[in-house]
């Protein structure tokens, strides 16, 4: 290991650790302080909810779960999840250093979730919207059948009831434990995508921190809309491999949300705070012209 | 075999039989003492050998065949296998990938547009075809050339033998993952047949991004993966030196991947893997693909989209 290794990993470590401990809910919901892992400043745990998990300091994204997201940006009580029941098997009787079954029963432990996406109905601002919110904290948010079969069934979903679907995606990648069925996956999930297009509905992806591999390069980037959330580290190839590949130092700003609106790759950043109201615009815009989507809001219909 | 290669370090044995039937042959030819009987028996036992261990080998040294350095290249296929061959450049946006090539030509009197990715076999063409790992451009460049034939009424045929999409710094900055997305959405929408074949390394979204078919097929010895073994075992085994283990766990070959429905039939290779006689997998290949062409050229635009769209719905395993 040369001394730059030994940094990235040092620097790395501590990343996790901060995540793991400063995450807002979980096992430690008791710790009342949380320090900034960018800034190192310090504040109370509720301050920082309050916040929608960014740093009151330096505007530090935290990672946050899928339930926490749909709190944020969906219409208090209108979320309605379909298809929680559905589990990970282990087809291909996969074992590394430990078990896939193990592996599952662990993250499902440690996160209350049964798969890393939750999907379902709800509404922004009284638009009816289908909505996928991936989580990182189970296995990485990484794809495989179950993840890929939700996503797909979710689009369906919002093709059937005419509504805007939004992707919100965090994930690694590709489950490896499921080999090339997750990499079937890239594909279901983007032939259902090509439906939407056909069909004409309006299709918007948020990246979030953190967006790499399979998950990229398939439902994640075929946003007619693309948004990637402030500070969010968003890519192909992960960071450690390019430098592997190419023997150089990347900037340090690389793979970042700002790095990549730049570089032309996505539609717009957006912090927070501004998510909901940016997408309640984007959805206000399309819906007005077009017969292939539901022109009244969710409220004013039931109303 | 005929043809002499370095020995991978499962075919020693077989190298050194053969050597030893050579040394008979020539003692024979100098001496004219009669050692005919003792060089069948010898051949005969070789080629059992052979078959044996061809026939049953591990997915490790599946993927030492696949990615033989000799192993027929896209181009070397498209000399043997097609005429009429136009290569069409270019993504009409600054670049022309070299990793990836297409073109128009015709596979016995059928008219087709032919992708693939595309190896060197020396350091001076590796170099130039970046050892088949495409840049966003190169599935830019797919992608037009997948619309130009759904234009002009063309069957679509893929090869793939890549060890992925590059990762670079300007691959990221110009949208890899974005490019792979576009060319699985739109290979969706294609109204011709599109039948993929991977030919030597499919690995991970790379590969992928030129495989949404109608039919997917594999060579006997190309493996079919979601990451490469060394990946696979530098992430989750933290060592890179487990990658025979990952090869066997993650199911790469294409008898483990038939049984998956992950692809729909495995073309076979001359003994030893297709380096040991092109003209042969060429001709199996070609035969396959014509086979194929000629099974979906009855179908509507329509149906065909349906099909591919059925094909990959139904792909993956779960419980609820």
């Amino acid at each position: 290991m040369s001394l730059r290794d030994w940094f990235a990993n040092r620097k790395k470590k501590q990343f996790n650790t901060a995540l793991i401990e400063s995450k807002i809910s979980g096992d430690d919901l008791c710790k009342l302080w949380v320090k900034c892992f960018n800034c190192n400043a310090n504040f109370p745990r509720k301050d920082l909810e309050k916040n929608l998990a960014v740093c009151p300091k330096c505007d530090y994204h935290f990672r946050i779960g899928a339930y926490e997201r749909i709190e944020q940006l969906l219409d208090e009580g209108s979320f309605q999840e379909i298809n929680s029941g559905m589990f990970p098997s282990d087809p291909l009787d996969f074992v590394d250093t430990a078990p896939y079954k193990e592996r599952q029963k662990g993250a499902k432990e440690k996160t209350g979730l049964n798969e890393a996406v939750v999907t379902g109905i709800g509404s922004i601002d009284g638009w009816e919207v289908a909505v996928a919110i991936m989580d990182f904290a189970y296995m990485g948010g990484s794809m495989g059948s179950v993840v890929g079969e939700k996503v797909t069934r979710l689009i369906e979903l919002g093709i059937e009831r005419k509504v805007p679907i939004i992707a919100m995606t965090s994930s690694g990648g590709a489950r490896m434990q499921e080999s090339s069925l997750s990499l079937m996956q890239m594909a279901k999930t983007s032939c259902a995508v090509a439906r939407a297009n056909e069909e004409g509905i309006l299709y918007i992806t948020v990246l979030t921190e953190p967006t790499f591999g399979g998950v990229t390069a398939s439902f994640g980037t075929l946003g007619d809309i693309i948004i990637a959330e402030q500070g969010a580290r968003i890519g192909f190839a992960g960071r450690r491999v390019i430098e592997q590949t190419i023997r150089q130092k990347l900037p340090a700003d690389f793979q970042t949300a700002e790095y990549l609106l730049k570089y032309g790759q996505v539609d717009l950043v957006s912090h927070r705070k501004d998510l909901k109201d940016t997408l309640e615009k984007i959805i206000r815009v399309h819906t007005k012209n077009t017969s292939k989507m539901k022109q009244t809001k969710a409220k004013e219909s039931v109303g | 075999m005929s043809t002499k290669f370095t020995p991978l370090d499962f075919e020693k044995s077989i190298y050194q039989i053969e050597d030893k039937i050579d040394e008979l042959k020539t003692l024979s030819s100098e001496t004219g003492i009669d050692l005919q009987d003792q060089i069948q028996t010898l051949t005969k036992q070789a080629e059992e050998y052979k078959e044996q261990l061809y026939s049953n080998l591990a997915p490790a040294q599946k993927v030492q065949i696949a990615r033989h350095s000799k192993r027929p290249t896209f181009l070397d296929y498209i000399s043997m296998m097609s005429t009429d061959w136009v290569e069409l450049h270019g993504d009409r946006a600054g670049t022309d990938d070299r990793a990836i090539i297409g073109g128009i030509a015709q596979i016995q009197d059928r008219p087709v547009m032919i992708i693939g990715t595309q190896k060197g076999k020396t350091t001076k063409e590796n170099i130039e075809y970046n050892f088949g790992m495409p840049h966003p451009e190169g599935y830019r460049k797919a992608l037009r050339l997948f619309y130009h034939a759904d234009k002009f009424n063309l069957p679509i045929i893929t090869m793939i033998d890549t060890p992925g999409a590059y990762p670079g710094i300007k691959a990221e900055q110009t949208g890899q993952g974005t490019a792979i997305a576009v060319n699985l959405r739109e290979m969706a929408k294609i109204n011709v047949p599109i039948i993929a074949v991977v030919t030597g390394e499919g690995c991970s979204g790379g590969a992928l991004g030129l495989a949404v078919a109608n039919k997917v097929y594999m060579l006997e010895h190309a493996y079919y993966t979601v990451i490469s073994p060394e990946g696979c075992a530098s992430i989750l085994w933290r060592s890179a030196e487990q990658a025979s283990i990952a090869a066997e766990a993650l199911r790469i070959t294409a008898s483990d991947l038939l049984k998956l429905n992950i692809i729909d039939g495995i073309i076979k290779e001359p003994l030893g893997g297709a380096h040991y006689d092109p003209e042969f997998t060429a001709k199996s290949l070609a035969d396959t693909v014509i086979k194929t062409i000629d099974e979906l050229s009855q179908k509507s635009g329509n149906e065909l989209k349906k099909l591919r769209h059925e094909k990959f719905r139904k792909l993956g395993i779960f419980l609820e």
